[in-house]
C-alpha cells in the first residue's frame, strides 16, 4: 500500500490507499477522485488521466514510457513536470506521493 | 428524409461489424460519422499500431482491420454520412427522427451508437483569448491553403499534421513552428526535412516553448510565447495553427435522455438495448456489468443489437436463426453462388 494524495486544480485534495502494483491512474478511478478521466482505461491512447508532478517526486517515480510524451503533446496544458497517471506505477517507494491535476483533462 | 430500418452512430470496427450483421438478416442501416474519413479510433489514434487480440486474426494495424471490415461489407451497398455528427435524437410516434449537423434527417425505429468514447474534435488553445479570433486567424484545421500566401503563419504542434503543414505553408507564407519540447512524434522523415528548412532560413523551428497569450485588434497580430524558463518572447503572426491532436467528447448523446455512467451508455445484455426503446450502444460506449472495452466485445455487442432491431423494423415477420455457412437467403444477400 502506499498514500498517494491528488490534489484537484481548485486546491481540493484527496489522499487515499493504493494497492501496489496499481496504477496512480487505476488508485484515483477506484476511488472516485474528480479530475481523472482516463477514457482509454490505461492504454495510454489518450490524454485524459494527465497529471503534474513536482520536482521531488518527478525522478523517484518510474520513468516515462515509450511514447508517453507523444500523448502528452495532446494533453491539455501540458508542462515540464505532465505525466500520464496510467504510467506511474504504485509501490511502496512512492508512499506519500502528491500528483496535481490539470484544469480539465479535454 | 432518409427512412431506414437502423441507423449506426460511429463508423468505427463495431459499427461496420454491427452494418454487416444487419445487412444479412435482411435489414437496411445507413452510417454517420463526425470524422470525414471510416475507422474511428482505429484509424485516428492508431492506424500503424498493430492489434495482437482479434480472433483468428493474429496481428493487424488499425487501418487493416478497417480495409478488412469495408472488404467484407463490399458485398452490401452501405451509405455512409461522413463528416457529420448526429445532433438531434426525438421519438414520433414509434420511430425515431434523427438530425445531423449538417441537416441530413433520418426516420428509423432503431438508432445504434457505436460511438467509441465520443466524437473526436480539435484540442484547441488554452488561453482564454484565443476564441475570439478561432475559426477566423486561429485554426485547427485546414480548408483553404490559400489564404496563408504571403502571409505569417505560426503552427503549434509536434506531429505530423503540424510539420506536414509547416513544410506545406513554408512554400508561400513565412512559417513559425513552435512545439512544447524539442522531440517530435512526426515521421522521421518529415522531421529531417523540417530541421533542414530550419537550418536553411525557411522555416523559424522554435522548441521548448508554448503559447502564453494572443492579441489583436479584430484579427490576430501578436502572439506571445513562454519557454521552459519562463521567458518570454512574442511573434507577429497573421494565423496561429493549433494541431495537438483530437480529444473525444461524449457531446450530443449527453442530451438524448439515457441512463449514463460516466461517459459511457448503461444498457441490457441480451438487446444492448439502453434505457429507451430502440435506441442500442455497442462497443466502447456501453457499459455493463463485466464490460471489456476490446474490438471483439464490440462485434458481439454488435450481432445481438442487430437481432433486436429485427423485431421492431419487420414487427410482423420472425426471425429465422440462419448460418452463413448453409443459408441460401444470406448467401444471395452476399452476392455468392450457393452449392
Amino acid at each position: 500500500m502506499a498514500k498517494i494524495t491528488y490534489i484537484e486544480n481548485n486546491g481540493k485534495s484527496h489522499t487515499v490507499e493504493v494497492a501496489e502494483g496499481l496504477t496512480v491512474m487505476e488508485g484515483a478511478v477506484q476511488n472516485n477522485i474528480p479530475g481523472i478521466d482516463a477514457d482509454c482505461g490505461g492504454g495510454m491512447a489518450c490524454a485524459t488521466c494527465h497529471v503534474y508532478v513536482k520536482d521531488e517526486w518527478f525522478d523517484k517515480i518510474n520513468k516515462k514510457s515509450e511514447g508517453e510524451d507523444d500523448m502528452i503533446d495532446q494533453a491539455y496544458e501540458p508542462k515540464k513536470s505532465s505525466r500520464l497517471s496510467c504510467q506511474i506505477q504504485v509501490s511502496p517507494e512512492i508512499d506519500g506521493l502528491e500528483v496535481h491535476l490539470p484544469g480539465k483533462q479535454i | 428524409m432518409i427512412k431506414t430500418d437502423a441507423l449506426i452512430i460511429g463508423a468505427g470496427p463495431t459499427g461496420l461489424f454491427t452494418a454487416h450483421q444487419l445487412k444479412l438478416i435482411g435489414l437496411d442501416c445507413e452510417i454517420v460519422d463526425n470524422l470525414d474519413k471510416i475507422g474511428g479510433q482505429c484509424i485516428e489514434l492508431y492506424p500503424d499500431k498493430p492489434i495482437y487480440d482479434i480472433p483468428a486474426i493474429p496481428k493487424c494495424t488499425g487501418e487493416e482491420l478497417t480495409n478488412n471490415l469495408l472488404e467484407q461489407l463490399k458485398p452490401f451497398n452501405i451509405k455512409f454520412h461522413l463528416g457529420e455528427r448526429v445532433d438531434e435524437l426525438t421519438k414520433d410516434n414509434e420511430k425515431w427522427k434523427v438530425k445531423t449537423s449538417k441537416g441530413t434527417a433520418f426516420e428509423t425505429p432503431n438508432v445504434i451508437i457505436a460511438g467509441g468514447v465520443g466524437s473526436f474534435e480539435p484540442r484547441k488553445f488554452s488561453p482564454k483569448e484565443c476564441e475570439q479570433f478561432e475559426n477566423k486567424t486561429i485554426l485547427y484545421s485546414i480548408k483553404d491553403k490559400k489564404i496563408f500566401d504571403g502571409k505569417t503563419v505560426s503552427i503549434f504542434g509536434g506531429g505530423d499534421s503540424a510539420l506536414d503543414w509547416a513544410l506545406e505553408l513554408s512554400k508561400t507564407s513565412k512559417v513559425n513552428l513552435i512545439h512544447r519540447r524539442d522531440e517530435f512524434r512526426a515521421a522521421q522523415a518529415t522531421v529531417d526535412k523540417v530541421k533542414e528548412l530550419s537550418n536553411a532560413g525557411k522555416i523559424n523551428l522554435i522548441t521548448n516553448s508554448q503559447l502564453k497569450t494572443v492579441s489583436g485588434n479584430g484579427k490576430l497580430e501578436e502572439i506571445e510565447i513562454e519557454n521552459d524558463n519562463k521567458e518570454t518572447k512574442k511573434l507577429k503572426t497573421d494565423f496561429a495553427l493549433g494541431f495537438f491532436g483530437l480529444i473525444m467528447q461524449l457531446g450530443p448523446i449527453a442530451n438524448w435522455g439515457l441512463n449514463l455512467n460516466k461517459k459511457t451508455v448503461e444498457v441490457d445484455t441480451e438487446k444492448f438495448e439502453t434505457n429507451q426503446k430502440g435506441i442500442y450502444a455497442v462497443g466502447d460506449i456501453c457499459n455493463y456489468p463485466g464490460k471489456l472495452k476490446l474490438i471483439l466485445s464490440g462485434f458481439h455487442e454488435g450481432a445481438l443489437a442487430a437481432r433486436a432491431c429485427f423485431k421492431l423494423a419487420r414487427p410482423n415477420e420472425k426471425y429465422r436463426f440462419e448460418f452463413t455457412t448453409s443459408s441460401k437467403t444470406i448467401k444471395n444477400r452476399l452476392g455468392v453462388k450457393s452449392d
